[in-house]
Order: structure tokens, then sequence, then C-alpha cells
């Protein structure tokens, strides 16, 4: 009985010795091959014709059954880990219940570093290289008062008349920037290497608002975007038909589009990802900043405010008395930008 | 079933029959049908961003195309009203011509929507059903069903008046059972596929030049204009080619048409910058840069003074009754120059100047790229090769060289 049983375990060992020692070769085998696989999958063509397929028949994401939902986060979990040969989790954790996300921003602290424009690009998946998409674009505003002059005293409109040779109506220090939030003289693009801060300016980083009343969810034809339970205005990229409505809607300039297939390196991918966040996205469909869902439905904070070397960035709860968004609303001064445009953002700018 | 085959075939068959200058316009037409088959295929495997559009510009030549097109569509009932509401008899024979304008048209306007989408193989999701369309929210969804419809009421129409003629059964009592008011509503399609064209645009706040109440009073006014255009050109080359008779009554009408509108159109572009200018707001930035450029970039300065210049040179030579009634000279002069106007105003007056400044302030030119042109004519060329085709079929059915023979049994 014990002899058949050694020789079984025997057996068994030997199995395994054998089953360890294949298992080696096509290990082997499988590093020979493998840059030529995954070089193939990078390629164009998506790496499973059936994935792609089923993918492009699927539905909109929020109306999907749990059972379609988790068949098509598999899906992506595959097709993400083929193509940049690393472990991909696509997540679908559900918004938090009781809160509203509120943003706000010290521009009196702000330097201009746009470290959160970088940081947002690493996190968030963005193409890298031709182009570069941003989700951040930090304003370069003229402080004003510095070209009040003299010499425009006479120069205004009129020149001359009965009243006096001055500007009457005009005076010739119109048209001249005073600072505050203006777009009128922003400057958006700037060297690599500028030092910053420039003492003459001042710096207002914009991102999308994630308006209550967001007029881009309004213009989409088919709801690929909306607000979702927390306040943050999402995209289901598999749902984007590409039409640029909400671009046109939009009156931050928040929304980028991939005009081509982005371009991700597999080393620089962001392998923690959700469905609505920082998934990689696909060529023809708009994306956006979603105060890193990815990260914010679990309780962190977003990159941006991360990076951000002098705290000039407080994320929080809108309806926590206890949270920092909230103290800033209580204590600071603080607006909204483009109040006119009646869009009430939850991004909120404060001074002090 | 039969007699539907043969319709077919006759309709075809003289369709494509012509002289030399026939043939060669359009092979003219397939030339850059052949090419653009190859441009459009490189767009629709590497995306849009073969095209000049930026995050600053978002709509393209497509778009700035697309709006034309509508114009044009639209304005085709100018030749259907006149026979069915004021029962000119000049006039009702040739309404199915301007039904084809309009379908024409109407279908160069969604193939040039196809290329402006980032992805047309989703285009299924704005279906109700199987898709989720935004209604009644997004505007585009409006102007999907309303551009769907006028094609398929301009489809019916053509179809059933031609066939009809064709088989020789065309009874105008027995026809306004069910057809009139399909042609009635037709004809009240026009304008709204207009409207709701110019409500795409206006509905964005943030495009200063756009949120305009007067946008889509100047867009039906310049289809009032460049439509007609078409029209008398079309006509005059129906009446000098074909037995088909077009009396100078119906061209008077539609140079009428052209006159008033191009008014109109000044009166509107007037209005729009007057209230603009006087305060000189910040709304009033983009149409600063389109007018006198900034910082140096001033790509659309010419066109804007081009293009207004333009169009009161041709609203003074259509006022002159010689200029009018010179049917061989100096009239196809003229509507060749508006139709290019209101062509042109649209990407470098209306469209690309808009952007700027964008909602951050950069100041943008549009360049758009040869895949683009080559797209845009791969477009043209497609609509005018069927308005071409559709058109000398349908005269020969009207001048009745194409008629339903029964067929001779032959054993």
């Amino acid at each position: 009985m014990s002899e058949e049983i050694n020789t079984k375990t025997d057996d068994v060992k030997e199995s395994r010795r054998d089953f360890l020692k294949n298992i080696g070769i096509a290990g082997a085998a499988a590093l020979v091959a493998s840059p030529v696989s995954v070089e193939a999958s990078v390629g164009p063509a998506s790496p499973d014709a059936e994935i792609t397929v089923a993918e492009s028949l699927q539905g909109h994401f929020v109306l999907m059954s749990d059972k379609e939902k988790e068949t098509a986060i598999e899906r992506l979990e595959k097709r993400y880990t083929a193509k940049y040969g690393k472990k991909t989790t696509v997540s679908d954790v559900p918004a938090p219940e009781g809160v509203l996300f509120g943003y706000a921003l010290n521009i009196s602290k702000c330097i201009g570093c746009r470290r959160c424009v970088h940081a947002c690009v690493q996190e968030n998946n963005q193409s890298r290289n031709n182009p570069e998409i941003q989700w951040i674009q930090v304003m370069k505003i003229p402080k004003g008062n510095f070209s009040f002059s003299a010499d425009k005293l006479n120069k205004g409109y009129p020149e001359s008349s009965k009243l006096g040779d001055y500007g009457v109506q005009v005076g010739g220090n119109a048209y001249t920037p005073v600072g505050g939030l203006s777009t009128e003289e922003t400057q958006n693009y700037y060297a690599a290497d500028e030092m910053v801060p420039d003492k003459d300016y001042f710096y207002v980083p914009v991102q999308c608002q994630q308006c209550e009343k967001p007029p881009c969810v309004k213009a989409c034809p088919v709801k690929a975007t909306f607000r979702d339970p927390n306040g943050v205005v999402v995209i289901d990229y598999n749902w984007c038909i590409g039409c640029r409505m909400c671009q046109l809607a939009c009156p931050y300039g928040a929304r980028r589009f991939n005009w081509g297939e982005p371009n991700l390196p597999p080393a620089e991918m962001n392998p923690k990802t959700h469905y609505f966040g920082n998934r990689p996205r696909m060529r023809g469909v708009m994306e956006k900043c979603t105060f890193c869902l990815q990260r914010t439905r679990e309780g962190r904070n977003p990159a941006c405010l991360e990076a951000c070397p002098v705290g000039a960035r407080k994320f929080g709860n809108l309806l926590d008395p206890e949270s920092d968004v909230r103290k800033i609303l209580a204590t600071k001064k603080v607006f909204r930008f483009k109040e006119e445009m009646s869009t009430y953002p939850k991004f909120f700018y404060f001074v002090g | 079933m039969t007699k539907m085959l043969s319709f077919a075939m006759d309709f075809g068959s003289y369709a494509i029959k012509g002289g030399p200058k026939y043939y060669a316009w359009l092979g003219f037409l397939l030339f850059f049908i052949l090419v653009g088959s190859y441009t459009a295929y490189r767009q629709l495997t590497e995306g849009l961003i073969l095209v000049g559009a930026t995050d600053q510009i978002p709509m393209e030549l497509f778009f700035a195309n697309f709006i034309f097109t509508a114009h044009v569509a639209a304005a085709a009932i100018l030749v259907v009203a006149p026979g069915y509401f004021y029962h000119r008899k000049d006039m009702k024979e040739l309404a199915v011509i301007g039904e084809i304008i309009a379908m024409c048209f109407v279908a160069t306007g969604i193939t040039f929507v196809l290329f402006h989408m980032g992805r047309p193989d989703r285009l299924w999701h704005m279906l109700p059903g199987v898709g989720y369309p935004n209604f009644p929210n997004s505007m585009l969804v409006y102007d999907t069903i309303v551009l769907n419809v006028y094609l398929y009421l301009n489809l019916a129409g053509i179809s059933y008046i031609l066939y009809k003629k064709y088989v020789g059964e065309f009874d105008t009592k027995a026809m306004a059972r069910w057809f009139t008011p399909v042609i009635y509503l037709a004809i009240i399609w026009g304008p709204l596929i207009h409207i709701c064209t110019a409500f795409v645009l206006s509905s964005n706040a943030r495009m200063g030049e756009w949120a305009t109440a007067v946008l889509p009073f100047g867009f039906l006014a310049m289809a009032g204009a460049s439509g007609p255009s078409l029209v008398i050109l079309l006509f005059l080359l129906i009446r000098k080619n074909t037995k088909l008779e077009i009396s100078d009554s119906v061209i008077n009408l539609m140079t009428t048409i052209i006159g008033w509108s191009l008014g109109i159109i000044l009166l509107v572009l007037a209005a729009e910058y007057f209230t603009a200018l006087y305060s000189n707001t910040e709304h009033a930035a983009s149409l600063n840069y389109s007018m006198f450029g900034h910082n140096g970039l001033n790509l659309y300065a010419p066109w804007f003074w081009g293009t207004v210049g333009s169009i009161v040179g041709c609203f003074v030579a259509i006022l002159i009754p010689k200029v009018r009634k010179s049917y061989d000279r100096w009239l196809p002069v003229v509507c060749v120059v508006v139709f290019m106007t209101i062509l042109v105003e649209k990407p470098m007056m209306l469209v690309f100047p808009a952007f700027s400044p964008s909602p951050l302030g950069e100041y943008t030119e549009y360049h758009p790229t040869l895949i683009e042109y080559f797209n845009v004519l791969f477009t043209w060329a497609i609509g005018l090769i069927s308005l071409t085709l559709l058109v000398k079929g349908a005269v020969g059915i009207l001048t009745g060289e194409v008629r339903y023979h029964k067929p001779i049994t032959s054993t």
C-alpha cells in the first residue's frame, strides 16, 4: 500500500519535473517569441479581431447589465494587457454616495511650473508625442498697471476737440491690460526651459471645470458624455462618435480630441485604470479631465494636486463642511471662471 | 415590376448617353472620385489627424462645405414652391429638377458630415432603439433628423413623378390625394433643414460670432442667393442643350430671388456688424480678427473684404436690367460669382475666423491639408455626378424621349 503510494508520489514528482521542464522550454520559447508577438499586437490592427468586433458592438456602458459590464471590462483588460505588455486593470468602481467633488485653486500661489500638467499626462495615459495631449493649460497673464503712461495722455479719441486736446471719448490709456482673469493678453505656450515665475505675470491653470450645468453634455448627440453622481463630467470613450459638438460648446477649451491614433509608449503606460477615467483612448474620440476619478473614487487626491509644489490646489467633497474646499469657500475670496456663461463650475479660483 | 425594371434601365441608359463634352465632364468628375477614394481611405484608416483641424479649430473644410450644401439644398424648394403655391404653369414641370438638386445636395452634405466624424463606424449610436440619441437636447440630433427626412421626402417625390411620367400615368387629380401633401411638406422642410443647421452653430454660447439671432436669417438669405444661382446655371445649360423648354419667366423669377437675397444678406451682415462693433466688447473679438487680423495674423482679412465686396458687386450688377436679361453672357457670370462667393464665405468668413480667440485667448489660422482638399473634391464630385446623371435622365423623361413601351413579346 505504502509502496504504491510512494510510486504514485514518485510518478507525480516525475511528472511534475517533466512539467516544469516543459514550462522551462515553453518559457524560453515564449521569451524568444515574445518580442515578435508584442510587436505584432502593438501594430495598428488590434491584438484580437474578435475582441475588436465585440467591442465595437457594445452599448452605452451605463445602460449595460452587470454581466455585460463584466464582459466589456474583461475584454478591455485583455486588449490593453496584450497591447501594452503589462497587466492592466480597468476598474468600474461606482461613484461614492453623498459626495459632490469640488476643486479650488489659489492663483496667488501658483508659480506656473506646470508640474500639474505633466503629472496629469503621466497619470491619465494621454498620447505622449505627435501630439502630446495635455488636459491642463496654464494661462500666463500679464499683471496690469505697468503699461499706463503719461505719454498716452493726449493720444485718445478724438485727439482734439472743442472740449480739449485729449481723448474726450476714449482715453489714451484705454486698451491697457490691468490684470484680472481676462484671456485677452494671455500666453499659453512657452519654452520648456523658461524660468518661472516671471514677476510681470501671474498664472492661471485651466482644466475641465466640471460644470454643474455643462454645455458639452447638452450638445452631445449620443449622451456619451454626462455628469456622474459625484458631479464629474465623464465620457464613455467607447460610445463617443467623435462629432466634436462638445468641444464647440465648451467655454473653457477643456476638451481634447484624439485626431490620430494616440501614441502611448508601453513603458510609460499607467496600468491602473478606470473605465470612465484614465484607460487608454482610441483614435477619433474626445477626452478630458475627470478629476482623476480612478483615484478620487477611492478616496485619493487627483494627480495634479499631488504634483503641485506650492500647495495651490485643494480638492474635496463640497457636501462636507470640514473638507478643504468648503473651508476655502467659507473663508477666502472665491470666484468662478467665465461666470457669465452660467455653467456653474465646481472648479473655484481663489486669492490669498 | 417589369415596368419598374425597364424604368431603371431606360433612365440609366439615357442618363449616361451624351456628346463629347458630356463625357469630358463625367470623366473630369470621375478623376476626382478615383483620387478621392484613395484619400478617403487614408482618412478613414488613419483618422482626422490627416486634415488641418486642431483642438483650437475643430471644424474643418468638411463642416464648412456641409453648411454650404445645406444652403443649396434648402434653396432648391424655391423651384418647387412657385409651381405648387402660386400654380405657375411654367414652373410646375420643373419642380422635379428642383427636388433633384435638393436631394443631391442633402446627400452631399451628409457625406461631408461623415467625413467630419471621428468615428463614422459608431454612427448607429444615434439611432433610436439600438443607440441612445440625446433627444430633445442635442441640436445635432435635430439636424440629423431633418436632413434625413428631407433626403427621403425628395427621393420619394422624384421617384414618383418620374416613374408616373415614364409610364404615362401622371394625372394631376389622382396625384393630389397623397402626393401634394408630400410636396408641401418638402417645401416647408427646406427652410427647416437650414434653420436647424444654423442652430447647430448658434447654440454655442462661447462662439461669439455664431451665437447671434440673425444667423438663421443670414443662412436663409445666403441659401436664396446661392441655390438659385446654381438653378439658373443648370436651367440655362438644359435650355441650350436639350429639347426641354424653360421660359425666360422662370429665369427671371430666379434672378429676382437672387437679387433680393443678396440685399437681405447685406442687411443681415450690417445688423450683425453694427451690433457687434458699436460697443466693441469681447464678443466682437472674432469679427475684428476677421476684418483686420490680430498682431500680424491676417490671413482672413482679404477674404472678408473680398467676400463683402463681391456680395455688394453682385447685388448692384443684378439690379441692372441689362445684366439680368443677358442670358448667355453676364447672367451666368454673376451666378458663378455668387455661387463661389457664398461657397468661399463659409470657411474663410464664417467658420475658421470664428475660433479666434479661443476660449483661452489663442489666435489661430487654419491650414487645410492636401488630403482634406481631395476629400472635399471627392465629395463634391460624387454630388455633382449624381446631380448630372439624375438631371439628364429627368430631362429625358420630361421631354418624352424616355417612355415606357410595352415589350414586344418575342419567341
